[in-house]
């Protein structure tokens, strides 16, 4: 209990220097960054209201504790372009951001469990090879390479399922994982690998153990083998490369939206991005560094299970 | 056994006349990865001989093209020929990747020597660290080139600052090994002094994993710079780049494929020679963590 005490008040450090790089990010910008969100045709009145709008008149301890005080009250201020609260924008964009993500891990975990198995338990053959040779290849291809692939084989060249959009689960099951499918294959991909090797990596390590070569002496079967005694004892790694991998499959999931026309964070992060509206990227960051900072802490609470040793 | 040592006797002669062959068989994906990587550098080097057309000039009888024998891969929607916009857009690649790496790893190997010997520094940079990582990197890069304006400089500094903790975690955890090894601690103890330890024993013994980790952070950077210039946040619209080819081509991907699939696949090669170069430089100079993964 202690431990699980312990881990969630390490995250609060983590999220404070996060909001405090975000908030430098901004009045540490070399120029004058008012001016440059406003744009090169703003008149010297808009940059001004700009400067106002964001607090950068005050003084900068004023303006963090301000900024902070908003923050922690879930105000994560308002967008220059629409006029909206940035919580609204991102409410109304996160669905769809959501569901890939999600359904990415799933896919990603489920193909790359059997794959870095397989390849530790059958190293240096030429399956072993195969496998990864294509990891090697997903880290190296682009989240859009691969998905304007996909799109050009099983949507424009084969129409087999629609080339771009958004269906909510709300308007029928199949159109909505019709829309998914795409998304999710190519922006899980990187993800795919990186869990495929990080597994191959750690079976190997496990695989030769003293217990597992006991364990086969006494006659357990290669597939409870695998699973019971080498899959479990390896799982520590595997999970922290999932949990911190996330990382990187946001990024991922934010191009794959893109490529694909989904209104999700991703559409959003673009169109704030041509706007230059500094509020809701700010948000955007802020999120999903939350986000991921939170699932890593889920994850670490969860070594307690695959690992009963683990009790700080 | 005297098949074996026959073999070996016949291998060793064959690789004291032909050393480049021996270099092959043994370091498959370096040779590989290095020589992939020349013929897309010296493409894009040669890009102002090579390329048949000016990337930038626009014709509007030529717009949306297949390719053709006039135009190798076609042209896009201004009737700008994409052959040569795509040799052109490897050099903003390859600057930015190895910008970034260069950038990346010399400020990381300060603050990493930095958070290695001071105690104090160390806890502050590594809580940083930690909050740095906890960003998804591409948002990070978004959000510096939301407050720049646009130019390849900030586009290398912009993908820069989310690569520098993973080079000061690494320089870091090198410092903290190397330190407790005998030959620091005998220099310590001899009386030498600081800078000399510093210079001399403790440098030099993390240059051989940066030039991996390095490499690795130039295939990134090649990947990041592309990703932001489609999202809209990258090299200025008006220099022709993989990323930008490609987020022009997404109005037209119905018509016009090829505006997306060359520069696509030249980025792909380029990112996967440079990480077969990386893979292969690790096997070479650290075998021991090649054998393990």
């Amino acid at each position: 209990m202690t431990y699980v005490l312990k881990r969630i008040l390490a995250a609060i450090p983590v999220l404070f220097i996060v909001a405090v790089i975000v908030f430098l990010l901004l009045h540490l910008s070399p120029g004058d960054p008012a001016a440059i969100i406003a744009g090169d045709t703003a008149s010297s009145d808009d940059i001004e209201r700009i400067r106002r709008q964001l607090g950068l008149d005050r003084p900068l301890p004023e303006q963090f504790v301000g900024w902070l005080w908003r923050l922690l009250q879930g105000d994560l201020g308002v967008s220059v372009f629409t006029g909206l609260p940035v919580t609204t924008m991102i409410a109304q964009r996160i669905e769809p951001t959501l569901w890939i993500t999600f359904l990415t891990i799933g896919v990603a975990v489920v193909l790359a469990l059997p794959m870095g198995i397989v390849a530790a338990w059958k190293a240096g053959t030429w399956i072993d090879h195969a496998i990864m040779a294509l990891a090697v290849l997903a880290f190296s291809m682009p989240v859009f390479l691969i998905g304007y692939l996909l799109m050009f084989g099983f949507a424009i060249q084969w129409p087999l399922l629609p080339v771009q959009g958004f269906r909510s689960l709300s308007e029928g099951f199949v159109p909505f994982i019709r829309h998914l499918i795409l998304p999710v294959l190519s922006g899980g991909l990187i993800y795919t690998a990186l869990i495929a090797r990080m597994t191959r990596a750690t079976m190997l390590e496990v695989l030769g153990e003293d217990y597992i070569r006991t364990a086969r002496a006494k006659g357990v079967g290669s597939l409870r083998l695998l699973l019971r005694h080498a899959l479990k004892n390896a799982a520590v790694p595997i999970v922290t490369t999932i949990g911190l991998g996330i990382a990187l499959l946001l990024g991922g999931v934010i191009v794959t939206e893109s490529v694909f026309a989904i209104p999700g964070i991703g559409r959003l992060t673009v169109d704030s991005v041509l706007r230059r509206d500094y509020p809701v990227i700010q948000g955007i960051v802020l999120v999903t560094s939350a986000v991921y900072v939170f699932v890593n802490l889920v994850i670490d609470l969860l070594y307690t299970v695959f690992d009963p040793r683990i009790r700080y | 056994m005297e098949v074996t040592v026959d073999r070996l006797a016949a291998r060793l002669d064959a690789a004291r006349r032909r050393p480049w062959r021996a270099f092959v068989r043994r370091h498959p994906l370096l040779a590989v990865g290095g020589l992939l990587l020349v013929v897309v550098a010296m493409a894009s080097l040669a890009a102002p001989w090579l390329a048949p057309y000016d990337p930038t000039e626009m014709n509007a009888l030529q717009r949306l093209k297949p390719p053709s024998a006039q135009h190798w891969f076609g042209t896009d929607a201004l009737g700008r020929d994409v052959f040569s916009r795509t040799l052109w857009g490897g050099r903003v690649s390859l600057t930015v990747g190895i910008g970034v790496a260069l950038l990346a790893t010399s400020i990381g190997v300060v603050i990493g020597l930095l958070s290695g010997f001071n105690r104090w520094a160390d806890a502050i940079v590594m809580r940083v660290m930690d909050g740095m990582m906890a960003i998804p990197g591409i948002l990070l890069a978004v959000a510096l080139m939301t407050l720049t304006r646009a130019s390849i400089g900030t586009v290398v500094l912009a993908i820069t600052v989310p690569e520098i903790p993973r080079v000061v975690r690494l320089v870091r955890s090198l410092v903290l090994s190397i330190r407790e090894q005998p030959y620091v601690q005998a220099a310590e103890a001899i009386g030498t002094r600081f800078h000399a330890i510093l210079l001399r024993h403790v440098l030099p013994n993390t240059v051989t994993p940066l030039i991996v980790q390095a490499t690795f952070i130039c295939a990134s950077a090649v990947i990041f710079e592309a990703y932001l210039s489609f999202l809209g946040a990258g090299t200025p619209p008006e220099i022709p780049s993989w990323g930008n080819m490609m987020a022009e081509g997404r109005a037209v991907v119905q018509l016009a494929f090829g505006i997306i699939l060359f520069p696509g696949l030249f980025l792909g090669l380029t990112v996967l020679s440079i990480n077969l170069l990386g893979d292969g430089l690790r096997d070479l100079l650290d075998p021991r963590v090649a054998r393990r993964l």
